[in-house]
């Protein structure tokens, strides 16, 4: 069953941009970059138990740095990635400082509370920044010299790093590692007295979430070649979180199946009703009402009762 | 006699504790020596868990000093008096209920090695770790349950599993808080074998409230109440004392 649906899926990725005009392989690009983000954040609420309600910080600043870095300082883009990134994990290191003094709502609380704060400054630091007009002008990489201007290209290259994304994070879980962590969501006291330091799990899964947050920025930035505060909001954390909840926290290939349901809903319903967020809010109460541990675990679900009734 | 520090396994020194106005913890020194067998009793609300929790490091006393083999531990964090030999199970289960035996014994292993920190190789690649927790299982009789979730056990099975776990990791010093809680006549005859069966190399400290069968495993035992010691020694001469009638008959 599980394979299947998986070589059906690879299937359509790969056979997309030969079908699919350009609004829908543009769009499947921006549901690989957002499930990457949604995949990075599940490493903190569903396998870490640490609900985060500012991750677009992440996604914000590595956007927001890259942007700068290759429109006024005049770096190349390799360069501006890798600096990008540096200074996204450093900024994850210390917002985790900060963040982890708290678990549960205070943790949710401080993320929240740093993330207001990169935004305002966003807003506010309009030298650097350009506030509320945003940065715009910005240029695609052209990695090996393969331009990545067409919505072909780009969605091949936003695939080839959702791939390497989905399988690093994937490895990182099913670790050792990642088994302390699932053991430091469940029973942190427990786990400290078997010997693992759960601070530390925690920090350093933290830090991991924020690169993986930082690399769907560089690629958001890349995409859109334009950015603006809002990618900061709070509605931008939310969204990730919401899509992270619907798909099924906790489980591999759940808040990206939430993070495609969500920009769907937001690219489709938007054309055709005005107050689409009603309709994302009806949507997602109804996952929370039928399937509460998200789509991902309620279709297995359905799918193992409807064969054991058939057999 | 004048001992040296090291002498002793655990060592507690005029340990305080309170919780606002309420002082669960005063005073309360005592010596265990390596091998020792100790039954600490006292009614219920006396601090014993309170005591075992400060031993352990989760919570901090306000006063006084934790030693373990000499070594002082009073601001070590848990995981680091893990490091350092000591283990112990809980009152209130404490398991990973959604997860199998073989994988909630693994975890116990892991807290100790280096590889818990490796982040690249699965966790189910390690045959080893998996041999040595169903070796650790086969000691406590769950060996056969070595592939289910901890969810489908039997009360008396999961304190099985709380001992497995602990002892996994061989411990110097092996802090047991109610082993025998809730468990029917049979399961509280396998499991005070199992305590029986604890290698001599292991200190290990026993807070029960079932006399009858606790008193069988102690050599020595210490009497609590209102967060202070009353009677400390030999097993015979606390039982014999005038004081233990008191707390435990009323006077």
């Amino acid at each position: 069953m599980r394979w299947i649906t998986g070589s059906l899926l690879a299937a359509a990725v790969a056979l997309l941009p030969f079908f699919a005009g350009d609004f829908y392989i543009n769009l499947a690009s921006q549901i690989f970059i957002a499930a990457i983000f949604a995949l990075s954040l599940n490493l903190l609420v569903g396998f870490g138990g640490m609900t985060s309600l500012g991750h677009a910080s992440y996604l914000g600043v590595a956007a927001y740095l890259c942007a700068l870095f290759t429109s006024r300082y005049g770096f190349g883009h390799g360069a501006a990635a890798l600096l990008s990134i540096l200074g996204t994990v450093a900024m994850a290191a210390f917002f985790g400082v900060i963040a982890l003094r708290a678990t549960g709502l205070g943790f949710l609380m401080i993320t929240l509370a740093l993330s207001q704060v990169l935004w305002g400054l966003a807003y506010r630091m309009s030298n650097v920044t350009n506030g509320d007009n945003g940065l715009a002008g910005l240029t695609r990489p052209a990695p090996f010299g393969i331009s990545l201007e067409s919505a072909v290209s780009f969605y091949w290259f936003a695939l080839i790093v959702a791939v390497v994304a989905f399988v690093m994070m994937t490895i990182f879980v099913s670790s050792s590692f990642g088994s302390s962590l699932k053991g430091v969501r469940d029973q942190p006291r427990r786990m400290a007295a078997l010997g693992f330091n759960p601070w530390m799990i925690r920090w350093i899964t933290f830090i991991y979430a924020g690169f993986w947050g930082g690399i769907a920025g560089l690629l958001y930035v890349y995409y859109n070649k334009y950015i603006h505060p809002t990618s900061l909001s709070t509605t931008s954390s939310a969204e990730a979180l919401l899509g992270v909840i619907a798909g099924g926290s906790g489980t591999l290939g759940g808040p990206a199946v939430g993070a495609a349901l969500v920009l769907l809903l937001k690219n489709y319903a938007s054309a055709y009703v005005e107050r689409w967020n009603m309709l994302l809010g009806l949507v997602f109460l109804f996952i929370v009402l039928v399937m509460p541990t998200g789509i991902v675990p309620g279709l297995h679900k359905l799918t193992a009762r409807l064969r054991r009734r058939s057999s | 006699m004048t001992a040296t520090s090291s002498d002793f396994a655990l060592e507690v020194a005029g340990l305080n504790k309170a919780f606002g106005g309420l002082k669960v913890t005063q005073q309360v020194s005592l010596a265990v020596k390596p091998g020792e067998r100790r039954l600490i009793i006292g009614p219920n609300g006396a601090g014993k868990t309170t005591l075992f929790n400060q031993i352990s490091g989760d919570m901090r006393p306000n006063s006084g000093r934790i030693r373990l083999f000499g070594q002082d531990v009073t601001s070590l964090a848990p995981h680091r008096r893990a490091h350092l030999g000591l283990s112990r199970t809980y009152q209130i289960i404490t398991l990973f209920a959604g997860d199998t035996l073989e994988h909630n014994v693994t975890l116990g292993l892991l807290g100790l090695l280096r590889s818990r920190w490796q982040m690249w190789r699965p966790l189910s690649s390690y045959r080893d770790l998996a041999t040595e927790a169903r070796r650790t299982l086969d000691s406590v009789g769950l060996s056969h349950l070595a592939d289910h979730p901890v969810s489908e056990l039997a009360y008396g099975e999961k304190r099985r599993l709380e001992l497995a776990m602990a002892l996994s990791q061989k411990p110097r010093v092996l802090l047991l808080d109610e082993p025998l809680a809730g468990l029917s006549d049979s399961e509280r005859a396998t499991v005070k074998a199992l305590i029986a069966s604890i290698s001599k190399d292991v200190t290990v400290v026993m807070i029960e409230h079932d006399m009858d069968t606790a008193l069988d495993l102690a050599e020595t035992v210490t009497l609590l109440n209102y967060g202070r010691v009353i009677v400390d020694g030999e097993r015979d001469t606390v039982i014999a004392d005038e004081r233990t009638r008191e707390v435990y008959l009323g006077a």
